[in-house]
């Protein structure tokens, strides 16, 4: 593996740049989050943050919503904008050449939005379209309502709120957002691929750094929903969601939680595989995660299947995941070893995976992981190590919610 | 970059792409072969016997496969369409030689009863999946609907009466018959060295039975039709429409791509700021689809039920407005820079130079470098999509609605 650079740098107004410089390709992409994600949400007015996001692209600077866009296209910038539970985030990638010109625009849109009225009732549109899109898909709307089961509020709520709290939000509710939560504290540029350290740096600095800091925003918070449950849905499947403790990605036995959830669904020989799909051909589909907040984390599991085999589904599934620890082979661990460190040098082929790799590093673990750093961890990986892990944090205590024509006995 | 290319004594074809600055190697046995090469006996069989070929061969177990690939770390998979089967995978260069001799020996699969009455289960559970996602049901149908009596329109998947019903036997014929040398394509892009991929090819794949397999690839002549799927307890009206475009061996194809981007684009397109932006839709997209002989666009559209009779209007209008005046330059040269920036995106792993690398040489017999891909796309103009748009003018020939609607205007 090629040696890996990565220069961070806080500006005085708190914001973190970590960059990457790649030097075997032509594009380069960024990821910059931004405080003011869903968790800061008013009472009761869940998706302001979602509204947020897409109002702000509707806009900036000296251009309107059309001319920011064809700036954008012109430049060849592929990008997304998503709302996250902490921050906004806004990724981009095109070539290395043309970093500066949209990172520029960015700027605008993060500092100067216009959120003019006129584009107020395009964006609030837009996420009621898409939260009645989730009603029809039986498996996204599971994995959402799981989530709500699995955290306390606000960690658990869905992004975009629902429905009858969009229909609360005003264009003035989500400006009072924009000024509340949106600032350089906090917020993290992660750059990787073909740039220069200093061109970067001196753009940054001009573009950012008289950002005035906010203080810290407030959030609300609550209880978690009912542990079991079933929503009735005329689908073909009945699709199954599991949740239980596991760790948080600081967490110092992080990667013993990752070997073991690997175990369990890593590969095609991994255990859910093998026993749900390919021994008793129950599902097309079964799978299982570690999914980490900042200060907790737990694993999620989803299986989806016909009516008539959905109670044997969710009994071996349970059954899988509580027979970890009666032990783990050796070459179980190595599989997972074997694909990590695959994985791992293969990132070093996309820009816009490293440019989302090292801004989530700093906003885990206030530094980054090398490669090296990371392969050292997997190396170090031991059985013993892993079934200790499994033993301290072991599958029980399910949260288990079902969507489908018939509820399920949970054990 | 290079290029190398040979053709074994049995027919089957080898090309590479090859690139020391990478850190990967992406291997495709591109098998000519999909539910259009099927009879209605066997629908589904392509897809189906996609699944059989990892569950092993005399030399392999289902057991043995899987935990060969993950113990290389290699990402694999496979995917069964229309016109072919694909199976691939990405790995470091120095296990090249182990996943493909794995690969090319399942790619000869035992087909053991025992295995295809359980991966029977596993596919009629993937047909039952994608019954709970509307916009896939909508475009089976829409498949189904616009290539009546063409090849094009058999189903990928089959049914759940023609997966109940196929066996084992029936699918060892087809297998016998479809796998043959002369109708594959292996593509290898990344990290690696031509004389070990030639010797590897030669010593895994050199003694498979060789032939080719004919295809009848008449351009279809769609009639057109409505079909509407009452799904009373929905939210959301998905409709899709279809109308015929160049075919994979036109040359007006490169038009047809540029003008999907201008009309159509998930953002910045005129779908997009008429119907997108407003929020009047949740989705709105245009997409050239390339087959052999024929060609499509592709209309989605996801609104809610009330408001589907006026977008749909709208998107008539917008097209009757391109085929009448065509598309302004600024909107060319907007579309190129798009363009431009994800064609080299994608190539720089190796796992999105593969599919470019095979599917031009299964459908063209040429070997298009990332180079040729910019200059194509930088020469195209306003007039070539005018000559497009003669020959194949946007429309909508076929309508399919999956939602609460029950009938469309």
């Amino acid at each position: 593996m090629p040696e890996q650079i990565i220069h961070t740098h806080e500006l005085p107004n708190g914001l973190t740049v970590v960059i990457e410089p790649m030097s075997d390709v032509q594009s380069a992409a960024f990821c910059f989050l931004i405080p003011g994600g869903s968790a800061f949400d008013p009472a009761s007015h869940g998706g302001t943050a979602a509204v947020l996001t897409d109002w702000i692209i509707r806009g900036a600077g000296d251009l309107d919503s059309r001319d920011l866009s064809n700036a954008l296209d012109n430049l060849g910038v592929q990008r997304n904008e998503s709302t996250g539970l902490n921050h906004l985030a806004f990724t981009a990638a095109t070539l290395g050449a043309n970093v500066p010109a949209a990172l520029s625009l960015y700027a605008d849109i993060i500092r100067r939005p216009q959120l003019p009225d006129e584009e107020f009732e395009g964006a609030i549109a837009g996420i009621e379209q898409s939260l009645r899109a989730i009603e029809d898909e039986p498996q996204r709307k599971l994995m959402i309502e799981l989530r709500r089961r699995c955290y306390d509020a606000p960690w658990g709520l869905p992004t975009e709120g629902t429905l009858e709290e969009i229909a609360r939000i005003t264009a003035n509710s989500v400006r009072a957002h924009y000024d509340r939560c949106l600032r350089p504290n906090g917020a993290i540029l992660g750059i990787a691929g073909r740039v220069e350290i200093p061109e970067m740096l001196d753009l940054i600095g001009d573009k950012f750094g008289d950002w005035a800091m906010k203080p810290d925003s407030s959030m609300v918070t609550g209880p978690r929903g009912e542990r079991i449950g079933h929503i009735n849905h005329d689908s073909t499947q009945t699709h199954i969601g599991i949740g239980y403790d596991a760790i948080e990605y600081a967490h110092p036995d992080y990667y013993k939680a990752w070997a073991a959830v690997g175990v369990l669904s890593g590969g095609m020989s991994a255990r859910l595989f093998t026993e749900v799909r390919e021994r008793r051909g129950l599902c097309y589909s079964v799978n299982a995660s570690l999914n980490s907040l900042k200060h907790e984390g737990r694993v999620l599991c989803y299986a989806g299947t016909t009516v008539e085999r959905a109670q044997e589904t969710l009994d071996v599934t349970l059954r899988e995941l509580q027979r970890l620890g009666d032990g783990i082979e050796s070459h179980e661990l190595e599989r997972c070893k074997a694909r990590a460190k695959s994985s791992l040098i293969m990132q070093q082929e996309s820009t816009p995976s490293r440019a989302t790799s090292i801004a989530r590093d700093w906003h885990f673990l206030k530094r980054v992981q090398t490669l090296d750093d990371i392969r050292r961890d997997i190396d170090e990986l031991t059985v013993a190590g892993v079934l200790d892990y499994v033993h301290q944090h072991p599958a029980r205590d399910f949260t288990v919610l079902t969507i489908g024509p018939n509820a399920l006995k949970v054990p | 970059m290079t290029f190398h290319q040979t053709k074994l004594a049995n027919g089957l074809v080898v090309i590479a792409e090859l690139n020391p600055a990478v850190h990967s190697v992406a291997l495709g046995f591109f098998v000519r072969t999909g539910s259009r090469d099927e009879t209605a006996a066997v629908s589904g069989v392509s897809h189906f016997l996609e699944h059989m070929v990892f569950k092993g061969s005399e030399k392999y177990s289902t057991g043995d496969v899987n935990r060969i690939f993950d113990e290389v770390g290699a990402i694999n998979n496979a995917a069964t369409g229309e016109e072919g089967t694909l199976f691939y995978c990405a790995v470091l260069p120095e296990y090249l030689p182990q996943v493909f001799e794995l690969f090319a020996n399942i790619l000869r699969p035992a087909l053991r009863q025992e295995d295809f009455g359980m991966e029977k289960k596993v596919i009629l559970e993937e047909i039952g999946m994608y019954d709970d996602q509307p916009s896939f049901t909508a475009y089976e149908n829409l498949m189904q609907t616009h290539f009546a009596g063409h090849p094009l329109g058999q189903s990928v998947l089959g049914s759940k009466e023609s997966i109940t019903a196929l066996s084992c036997d029936q699918m060892r014929a087809y297998h016998r018959d479809r796998y043959l040398a002369g109708n594959f394509t292996l593509a290898i892009a990344g990290n690696s060295a031509w004389s070990q991929i030639v010797s590897l090819a030669e010593q895994h794949c050199g003694h498979w039975p060789s032939g080719t397999c004919g295809r009848a690839t008449h351009e279809a002549k769609p009639s057109g039709g409505l079909k509407v799927i009452t799904r009373p307890k929905s939210q959301q009206e998905h409709i899709m429409q279809m109308t015929p475009a160049p075919s994979a061996q036109n040359h007006l194809r490169f038009a047809a791509e540029i003008l999907s981007v201008i009309v159509g684009d998930h953002s910045g397109s005129r779908l997009f700021w008429e119907l997108v932006d407003p929020g009047l839709a949740e989705a709105a997209d245009l997409d050239f689809s390339e087959y052999d002989g024929s060609g499509s666009y592709l209309t989605y559209l996801s609104c809610e039920p009330e408001a589907v009779s006026e977008n749909l209007a709208r998107i008539q209008a917008i097209y009757a407005d391109v085929n009448l005046h065509g598309i302004r330059d600024e909107e060319l040269d907007q579309a190129k820079n798009k363009v431009a920036s994800r064609v080299v995106l994608r190539s720089e792993r190796p796992m999105g130079r593969l599919s470019s690398l095979g599917g031009n040489w299964v459908y063209r017999q040429e070997y298009r470098s990332v180079d040729d891909d910019l200059t194509t796309l930088r020469g195209i103009t306003s007039r070539d999509v005018r000559e497009l748009l003669d020959a194949y003018p946007l429309g909508a020939t076929t309508t399919v609605a999956v939602g609460p609607l029950e009938s469309l205007s």
